[in-house]
């Protein structure tokens, strides 16, 4: 084909998309084809799925829209963005439920088949919002998908459902060259993903094929953008969702403690994906257990870690509650265990897929008696790797649980991941006590670290019992002694508070002085990130800590602090961040909250910061 | 009990009389018979007076948080499968607030022996009726009788898919030995209910059944390959009729042959649960080991899957591993 007129190519700085459709339309496999795409170009990206909650909403209904968000650029990004250039919409109900996300004078690409009036009805729409002028300030594409694919796709053999199905690809393909994206790796892929059915395969790549030519041909596209390669750190990069770089950081760890890994899981979203990824890595000597219940998961990895494996259990907020009983085990028979909390939206069942921030307060505080627990957060979605292994690391060396905090924002989006080199990793080969001597108990304690012995049973000469009540300390006999108690509650305490002294000392982003100081955690680094260098880059006195030890606090954390006139703390929760601070630190703060299951806006920090 | 080489140096904290220490005897007595050397044996048990029980064996051992030993005994089995692994616990910690789990451990076949001390009474916490409680029972937290139906442990073993069930008397130290031998040497799930006695909240609860003077009238010893003969005189006998037990009293040595034959090794699991539920006065208690099948153990079947990834798809060195999807380059 030839192109019909000339076209203009323009450069844009980043680019934010989304595809929206129904749940069953493709719009996940589209998006993601499209960031690989986007990868190979070497543009920085960052990724966010949304999708409902309901498997099969009735279709064209505003509940089963799933939409998949890409923003890439040409310089790093930390975010997804908080604005939609370009709006994919397969049918009304995209349109309704995505257009408040749009920015001013966006683009709206959408399938003009999908806007019936009985389309239209299903969405909830009284009258054609296309005619609505507020709609008009859009650079509205109408493009007839339908009609485009079972075009294309007439001559081979497919059911009418079938050949429609493919109109998700016919869309991947306009993007792709409105946007420059290389095509043929994207054919290469859609052959890879439909293999099994080499007629699906072909079907797929000419609706592919068809959607690209289309755009170059058509009158209707009269620019394609390109944006450049973003100066990125050298490097071999992949894409990663935080859940795929949780399960990842457990296979390596498997790989570096050269030591078996056991995760044990109960079905929970958003932490489900972490048991899906792991259960194909069993080449590494890691093994999955789905569990009867999310107690039952935590109490089979404690079993595994009494065993001398690397023991992990995944859940979200409902199971986090069940499993408090079993981590207080945990914290008393002293065995390393690592927690992976992936938060979502509560109280209760809450909102499953969407994200907050509201569990803090409970991992640090959350069980009877003195029971403190190492907790960890990851900044964004490929640092899920490295604090996985560091949690290993710590659980190991201090013979303690350790939280991993995560949340739903992190565990599905997806962001460009530098490989680390695989000689920097840290070494996780456990001391475990394997020397019978005569005067061995189940207690005695490293004096640095306060870790009691790992003894794997099996190991001849060292047999003993250990158990969940106060045992007296050394010998590890059940003891209801008054002193020994609450030396014993000290010393589980003293383990912990340690931890501190193992700590790196935090990076500030901008000046170690200054008028504001923005403190975040978690999922909220990337738009913090973003709102504190933009508004250093206009003179501001800001700067910004994030925090991935939220217990025991990084020791320099209260000097940092004291040096800057305000500290400003914004969370997705009710401020437990800024309650903890107070309690542990006496540090004030002023608090900003959302709690609405979706993230920050870059916008509104930087508005927030600058009113303070 | 203090000169057996599995005892502890710990001091047995159960109430004198207790029925738990006639268990724990032929336990330390069995133990040394097995051929298990002492560090491959694990002891994990729940809360509760039976949960006690590790701390006075000298193997390793766990005692954990109630209702969860047969969820951790599953981690530790996945984790050492060569580890002798042995559960114990009571009505209370496995048939009420750890049901799911020993019902998910049995229905998965792990190679873990479960000794259930079922003494129909919640004793640590000083008299409660339990799941398997009488009904009527005048507790502390039923003044007035128990309303709840009992629950009866074997029962639920054999539904729960159990490939060893066993019931016994505290008591009964032959019996006791020769089941915790037969379990020992099964691979798979093996399910032992011991009716125990609590002399201080529940007191004579199983007298009726398990008194020398009653006993073999009142229960049926199940032998493999025996017909189903009772009573003092071993003129009693089990037969089945349109799907219904009744009892024949043997005159002629030919009647032996219309009893019914235990064949603990058959696959359909129906028998074996009707038996279970055979209630004196109407019938006698079924003793001994109710089933005993051999099927693949979970463990075995998850190593085979993880060899059979390893053969497929070997794996690849940290590097290759990470760079897994796709990757490319920054220059």
């Amino acid at each position: 084909m030839t192109k019909a007129t000339t076209k203009k190519t323009m450069q844009r700085k980043h680019v934010n998309i989304r595809f929206a459709g129904d749940s069953g339309d493709g719009m996940q496999l589209m998006g993601t084809l499209f960031a690989n795409a986007s990868a190979i170009k070497t543009n920085d990206l960052f990724n966010f799925a949304d999708y409902p909650a309901e498997i099969r909403a009735p279709a064209g209904t505003v509940h089963g829209v799933s939409g998949y968000q890409l923003s890439f650029a040409d310089h790093k990004i930390y975010t997804p963005g908080d604005k939609i250039d370009v709006l994919v919409a397969m049918n009304p109900a995209a349109l309704k439920t995505n257009l408040a996300d749009l920015i001013e004078h966006g683009t709206i690409i959408y399938n003009a088949d999908n806007f019936t009036e009985r389309d239209l009805t299903k969405a909830g729409y009284a009258e054609n919002p296309l005619s609505n002028a507020d709609l008009l300030k859009h650079r509205l594409f109408a493009i007839p998908m339908n009609e485009l694919t079972l075009a294309a796709v007439k001559d081979l053999n497919l059911s009418q459902s079938q050949a429609k199905k493919c109109k998700n690809m016919l869309a991947l393909g306009i993007v792709t060259w409105i946007f420059d994206r290389p095509l043929q790796p994207l054919v290469e892929w859609v052959q890879q993903k439909f293999h099994a059915d080499e007629q699906l395969a072909t079907a797929n790549v000419t609706a592919l094929e068809t959607g690209y030519n289309y755009a170059l041909a058509t009158d209707l596209f009269t620019e394609q953008y390109t944006v450049n390669k973003a100066d990125l750190a050298p490097g071999v990069y992949r894409k990663v969702t935080g859940n795929q770089a949780l399960a990842l950081g457990c296979v390596v760890a498997a790989q570096l403690s050269q030591q078996p890994v056991l995760m044990a899981g109960y079905p929970i979203t958003p932490a489900s994906t972490v048991l899906h990824e792991l259960a194909q890595y069993k080449q590494y000597n890691v093994t999955t257990f789905q569990a009867e219940d999310e107690i039952s998961a935590i109490c089979a990895a404690i079993g595994a870690a009494y065993g001398g494996s690397l023991a992990a259990t995944v859940t979200s907020g409902p199971g986090l509650d069940l499993k408090t009983e079993s981590l207080g085990l945990a914290v008393m028979s002293e065995l390393p265990l690592v927690t992976m909390v992936i938060q979502r939206a509560g109280p209760s069942t809450g909102m499953p897929t969407k994200s907050e921030q509201t569990d803090l307060l409970a991992v640090v505080y959350g069980r009877h008696g003195e029971c403190p627990i190492p907790i960890l957060a990851p900044a964004t979605p490929h640092d899920c790797f490295a604090i996985t292994l560091e949690a290993f690391r710590l659980a190991i060396k201090y013979m303690t649980p350790v939280i991993i905090l995560s949340d739903g924002y992190l565990a599905t989006g997806a962001d460009a991941w530098r490989l680390p080199d695989v000689k920097s990793l840290p070494d996780l080969k456990p001391q475990f006590c394997d020397k019978p001597t005569t005067n061995f108990t189940p207690y005695q304690r490293d004096p640095h670290t306060l870790a009691r012995p790992w003894v794997i049973p099996g190991t001849p000469g060292l047999e003993h019992r250990i158990g969940s009540l106060e045992k007296h300390n050394n010998s590890g006999n059940i003891s209801y002694e008054p002193q020994n108690h609450h030396e014993m509650v000290n010393l589980r305490q003293q383990k912990i508070n340690g931890i501190a002294n193992d700590l790196p000392p935090l990076t500030l982003l901008g000046k170690d002085s200054g008028d504001i100081l923005v403190i975040a955690w978690g999922s909220t680094y990337g738009a913090v990130t973003t709102a504190v260098t933009e508004l250093q880059q206009t003179g501001m006195k800001v700067s910004a800590l994030h925090l991935r030890y939220l217990y025991p606090l990084q020791k320099d954390l209260a000097a940092i602090c004291k040096r800057f006139n305000k500290i400003f703390i914004p969370e997705l929760n009710s401020g437990q961040l800024h309650r903890l601070l107070r309690m542990e630190l006496f540090i004030d703060s002023i608090p900003y909250n959302q709690i609405t299951g979706k993230p920050f806006s870059i916008a509104e920090l930087k508005q927030r910061i600058t009113e303070l | 009990m203090k000169t057996s080489p599995f005892a502890t140096d710990q001091d047995v904290r159960w109430c004198p009389g207790c029925g738990d220490y006639a268990i724990l005897a032929n336990m330390l007595k069995v133990l040394p018979t097995l051929g298990i050397a002492r560090e491959n044996l694990v002891f994990i048990s729940g809360i509760g007076c039976a949960s006690r029980f590790p701390y006075y064996v000298n193997t390793y051992g766990f005692h954990t948080i109630h209702g969860r030993a047969p969820a951790i005994a599953t981690g530790l089995k996945l984790t050492r499968p060569e580890l002798s692994v042995w559960v114990v616990t009571g009505d209370g910690d496995g048939l009420s607030i750890g049901a799911n789990h020993l019902i998910h451990l049995l229905r998965r076949n792990l190679d873990i022996k479960i000794l259930l001390f079922n003494n129909q009474i919640y004793g640590l916490t000083k008299g409660q009726y339990s799941p398997t409680s009488a009904q009527g029972i005048v507790t502390k937290t039923s003044p007035q009788g128990s309303v709840e139906r009992p629950l009866n442990a074997t029962a639920l073993a054999l539904t729960a898919g159990a490939t060893f069930v066993a019931r016994c008397f505290d008591i009964d130290g032959a019996g006791l030995q020769n089941i915790i031998k037969a379990a020992a040497k099964h691979r798979g799930s093996a399910f032992i209910e011991i009716l125990q006695n609590c002399n201080v909240f529940n007191d004579k609860t199983f007298v009726h059944l398990s008194d020398r003077q009653v006993r073999a009238d009142r229960t049926l010893w199940l032998t493999a390959g025996e017909p189903m003969l009772y009573g003092k005189d071993k003129n009693k006998g089990l037969m089945l009729q349109n799907n219904k037990f009744s009892e024949l009293t043997v005159a002629a040595p030919q009647d032996v042959k219309k009893l019914l034959v235990h064949q603990p090794e058959l696959p359909d699991p129906h028998l074996a649960l009707h038996l279970s539920q055979l209630d004196w006065p109407d019938y006698p208690v079924a003793m001994g080991i109710l089933r005993q099948v051999d099927l693949p153990t979970y463990e075995d079947l998850i190593a085979q899957r993880a060899q059979q990834t390893r053969d497929d798809h070997p794996p690849k060195d940290l590097t290759s591993l990470l760079k897994a999807g796709t990757s490319w380059i920054v220059k």
